[in-house]
C-alpha cells in the first residue's frame, strides 16, 4: 500500500536527517516505526504526506507517486495524528471531526452522520460530545477525537506521530487496544510512530527499527525478537523483557494441549504471558483453557518456557 | 468576649473602598453643588445644596446622599451598591438641572448656572461606587453592553426632556447645535477611520512579520519610533509633506489633501494607531499554538485555509485588544486635530481653552470622553467574548 523508495532527507551540511531508506507497508497492516528520539521517525513520517518534501527518493501509495498530486489535496486522502491531538480550540468536537469533508465540500448532511457515526465508533455518545469545545473533554477523549478527525474522510492510510505519548499509563493501555479494534474493522493502512517498544509490540503487524536516519529491520515482531539484525536492535527489542514480549505476542488457544489441570481456568483468548503470570502465581504447572466456557484442554509450563526462547534452530545470541 | 468582638465585627462589615469613596462623596456634598455666574466669562459664586435648590429637593437630595454613604461604606451586596451609584447619579444629574431653572432669573438671558464642583465630585464618586459594583458583579460581555446602552438612554432622555436645558452647558450647545454635529461626525470619521485605515495597513504588515522573521525587529522599531512623537508635533510635522503633495501631485487636492486640516491629523492618527495593531497581530498569531497549526496543515488546508480558519480566529482575542487600544487613544488624540484645522470635538475645547468659556471647553471634553469609554466597553467586551470561546483551553 506504501511504498517508500530510496528516501532521504537533509537540511543544509548536516548529516541526513532521513538517508537512503526503503520500506513497504502492506494494505491492511500496522506498520510501527520505532526508534530513539532524533532518529528521523517523525520526519520520515512527513514526507510520507509531504508535511515535508524529501531531498530524493520517492513515495508511492496504492502504487501512485504522491508528487503526483498537490501537497494539500495529498493530505486530504492521508490521515495525521499529532502528539498533544492539535485539535482546533475554537472549534466544537463535530467540527473538528467534519474538518477534512468540510475542505473535500461533502454535504452538510453526509458530514454530520460522518461525525456521530465515528463519536459512536470510539464509544462517545454524539448528542453528548458533539458540541463540546476540545477543552471540555478528557485527555483520552481528546486523543480519540484527533484519531476520529483523521478517519473521517475515510482514509486508506493513516499516519501517526506519537498518538499516545500525552496519555497516562491506563488511559494508554486502552486507547491502544481500541487503536487495533478499530484499524481491524476499518482495515485501514497504519504508520504508527513510537519511541516505546512495549506499544510498536503491541500494536504493530510489523516493527521498523530506525536509527540516525536509517533502516536498521523491518520484521514482524516474533522476527524480531527471534534474530535482532543488530546490537542496536537487539538492545532496543532485548534486555530482561525480550521473553515475556515473545509470550505477549501470542494467545493462549496457540499452545492449548489435551489434558486435564486443576484450579481456575484461563480464557483462550488470552496471551501466553498472563497465562505464566498465572503459573507462576498460583504455583501450578499447568491451567485448564475455557472458550466461551468450555474446556477445551490446557496450558502447560512447560509449553510456555520454549516458546519463550528463541525458535529451535536459531542460533541463541 | 462579647464587648470586643462587637466592634471586631462590626469593622468586618466596613467595606474600605468604600469608605474612600463615601469620604469623596461627603466631600462633594459640602462642595458647591452649583455655580451662577451674570455672565459666561465672570467668575462663577459657588452655591451649595442647601442654597442652590428648593428646600423639598435639597432635602431629598441629602437623605439620597447619606443612603449612598451607607451603601457604599457596609459591605452590602453589589447589586445594592449599584442601585445606590446609579440613583445617586441619576437624582444629581435631574437636579442640577432644577437647581438651573431656580436660581437664574426670570427672564434673564446672560446669567449662567453651572454644574458646581459639588455636583462633579458627588457625580465622581457615584461613578466610582457603580463601576466597582459592576466589576464585582462580573456581568458577562453582552450585560455589560446592555448596561452600557441603557446608561446612553437614560442620558439621552435626560437631555431630550429638557431637564438640563437651563444648563450653561446647554445653552453653549444650543447657540451651535448645528456646529456641534458637524464637528461630532468628523471626530467619529476622523477617530474611526482612522483605526479603519490602520487596520487595512496593519493586519497585512502583522501578518507579513510573522511570515518572514527578518523584517520583524526593523519594522516594530520603525513604528515604535513613531509612536514616540508627540502628536502635535507629527500633525505639524505633516503639514509640510503633505502641503507639497497638494501642490504637486494633479488630483491630490480634489481629494481633500492639503497641508492643514483633516488630512494630516487623518494621516498621524493612522500613524499612531500602527504599532499596536501590527505589534498585537505579530503576537496574536506567534501565540497560536504550533501543534494546531501544524494538525491544519496535516488535514490538507491551505495557506488561506489556515489563516482565515485557525490562525486569525484564535489569533483575533489579541488582534482585537490592540484594535481597542487604538481606537481610544485616537478618540482622544482627534481632539488635538483641531489645532492644524482638521476639527472634530476639539474645536469647541480650544475654543473655550481661548474664551477661558470653560463651559465650552466642557461641550468639547465631555462627548469625547462619552465615547472614548463607550467604545472601550464595546470593544472590551467584544474582546472577552471572543477569547471566552476561543481560549477555554488556556483557563484549565
Ligand atoms: N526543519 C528542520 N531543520 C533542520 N533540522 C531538522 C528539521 N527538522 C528536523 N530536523 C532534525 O532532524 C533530526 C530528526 O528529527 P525527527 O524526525 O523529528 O526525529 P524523531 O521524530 O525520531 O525524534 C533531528 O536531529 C532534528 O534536529
Ligand atoms: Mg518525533
Amino acid at each position: 500500500m506504501i511504498r517508500v523508495e530510496t528516501l532521504s532527507k537533509r537540511y543544509g551540511e548536516a548529516p541526513p536527517v532521513v538517508d537512503d531508506l526503503s520500506m513497504e507497508v502492506a494494505a491492511g497492516e500496522i506498520c510501527a516505526v520505532v526508534g530513539t528520539s532524533g532518529s528521523g521517525k517523525t520526519t520520515l513520517l512527513r514526507m510520507i504526506n509531504r508535511l515535508v518534501e524529501p531531498s530524493a527518493g520517492r513515495v508511492l501509495i496504492a502504487g501512485e507517486d504522491t508528487r503526483n498530486l498537490r501537497g494539500h489535496e495529498l493530505r486530504r486522502r492521508i490521515g495525521y495524528v499529532i502528539q498533544g491531538h492539535g485539535l482546533f480550540p475554537h472549534w466544537s468536537v463535530a467540527d473538528n471531526i467534519g474538518t477534512v469533508p468540510r475542505l473535500l465540500r461533502w454535504k452538510r448532511a453526509a458530514i454530520d452522520a460522518r461525525v456521530d457515526e465515528l463519536l459512536a465508533l470510539f464509544g462517545m455518545e454524539p448528542a453528548t460530545y458533539r458540541d463540546r469545545r476540545p477543552a471540555e473533554l478528557s485527555g483520552g477523549q481528546q486523543q480519540r477525537v484527533g484519531v476520529a478527525r483523521a478517519l473521517a474522510a475515510r482514509p486508506d492510510v493513516l499516519l501517526m506521530d506519537e498518538p499516545f505519548g500525552a496519555l497516562d499509563p491506563v488511559i494508554r493501555g486502552r486507547a491502544q487496544d481500541e487503536l487495533a479494534a478499530v484499524q481491524a474493522r476499518l482495515g485501514t493502512t497504519v504508520v504508527l510512530v513510537t519511541h516505546d517498544m512495549e506499544e510498536a509490540v503491541r500494536l504493530g503487524h510489523r516493527i521498523a527499527v530506525m536509527d540516525a536516519g536509517r533502516l536498521l529491520q523491518c520484521a514482524t515482531p516474533a522476527e524480531m525478537m527471534a534474530r535482532p539484525a543488530t546490537p542496536f536492535v537487539e538492545a532496543l527489542v532485548g534486555g530482561a523483557e525480550r521473553p515475556f514480549r515473545l509470550l505477549s505476542l501470542d494467545r493462549v488457544e496457540a499452545a492449548v494441549e489435551p489434558g486435564e489441570a486443576d484450579g481456575p481456568p484461563i480464557d483462550a483468548g488470552a496471551n501466553l504471558r498472563e497465562a505464566l503470570s498465572a503459573c507462576l502465581w498460583s504455583g501450578r504447572d499447568a491451567l485448564p483453557v475455557e472458550r466461551n466456557g468450555q474446556r477445551i484442554g490446557r496450558v502447560t509450563l512447560a509449553a510456555l518456557r520454549r516458546r519463550a526462547a528463541p525458535e529451535a534452530g536459531t542460533p541463541a545470541p | 468576649m462579647p464587648v470586643l468582638a462587637a466592634p471586631a465585627a462590626a469593622w468586618r462589615r466596613v467595606d474600605r473602598l468604600g469608605v474612600l469613596i463615601a469620604l469623596v462623596a461627603c466631600l462633594g456634598a459640602a462642595l458647591p453643588f452649583a455655580l451662577f455666574r451674570a455672565n459666561r466669562i465672570v467668575p462663577g459664586e459657588g452655591l451649595a445644596i442647601a442654597s442652590a435648590l428648593p428646600s423639598p429637593e435639597a432635602a431629598l437630595l441629602g437623605l439620597a446622599v447619606l443612603a449612598f454613604l451607607a451603601a457604599a461604606a457596609l459591605r452590602v451586596p453589589p447589586a445594592v451598591k449599584l442601585a445606590a451609584g446609579a440613583g445617586l447619579l441619576a437624582l444629581a444629574c435631574v437636579l442640577v438641572g432644577r437647581s438651573a431653572g431656580f436660581l437664574t432669573p426670570p427672564g434673564n438671558g446672560f446669567a449662567r448656572v453651572a454644574p458646581g464642583s459639588g455636583f462633579w465630585t458627588l457625580g465622581f464618586a457615584a461613578l466610582l461606587l457603580a463601576a466597582d459594583a459592576l466589576v464585582r458583579l462580573r456581568l458577562p460581555p453582552l450585560a455589560r453592553v446592555t448596561v452600557l446602552a441603557l446608561a446612553l438612554a437614560l442620558l439621552g432622555l435626560l437631555l431630550w426632556s429638557g431637564a438640563w436645558d437651563g444648563l450653561s452647558l446647554l445653552k453653549e450647545y444650543g447657540t451651535r447645535a448645528e456646529r456641534f454635529w458637524a464637528e461630532g461626525r468628523r471626530h467619529v470619521a476622523l477617530a474611526f477611520g482612522s483605526v479603519a485605515a490602520a487596520c487595512l495597513v496593519g493586519l497585512p504588515l502583522g501578518l507579513l512579520c510573522h511570515r518572514i522573521k527578518p523584517l520583524r525587529a526593523g519594522l516594530l522599531s520603525v513604528l515604535n519610533i513613531l509612536q514616540t512623537v508627540p502628536s502635535i508635533a507629527l500633525f505639524g510635522l505633516l503639514i509640510g509633506p503633505l502641503a507639497w503633495v497638494a501642490a504637486n501631485v494633479p488630483g491630490a487636492r480634489a481629494l481633500g489633501i492639503s497641508g492643514i486640516g483633516a488630512a494630516p491629523a487623518f494621516v498621524a492618527l493612522v500613524g499612531y494607531s500602527l504599532l499596536p495593531i501590527v505589534s498585537n497581530t505579530v503576537v496574536g498569531l506567534a501565540g497560536v499554538s504550533r501543534s494546531v497549526v501544524e494538525a491544519a496543515r496535516g488535514m490538507g488546508m491551505r495557506r488561506g485555509q489556515r489563516l482565515f480558519r485557525v490562525e486569525l480566529p484564535l489569533a483575533a482575542p489579541v488582534i482585537l485588544t490592540g484594535i481597542r487600544i487604538v481606537l481610544v487613544q485616537n478618540i482622544g488624540i482627534a481632539t488635538v486635530a483641531a489645532l492644524i484645522g482638521g476639527g472634530g470635538f476639539g474645536v469647541f475645547v480650544f475654543q473655550g481653552v481661548g474664551q477661558t468659556a470653560m463651559d465650552l471647553v466642557l461641550l468639547g471634553a465631555a462627548p469625547t470622553v462619552l465615547l472614548a469609554f463607550a467604545a472601550a466597553v464595546l470593544l472590551d467586551a467584544a474582546v472577552e467574548a471572543l477569547s471566552g470561546s476561543n481560549f477555554r483551553e488556556a483557563a484549565r
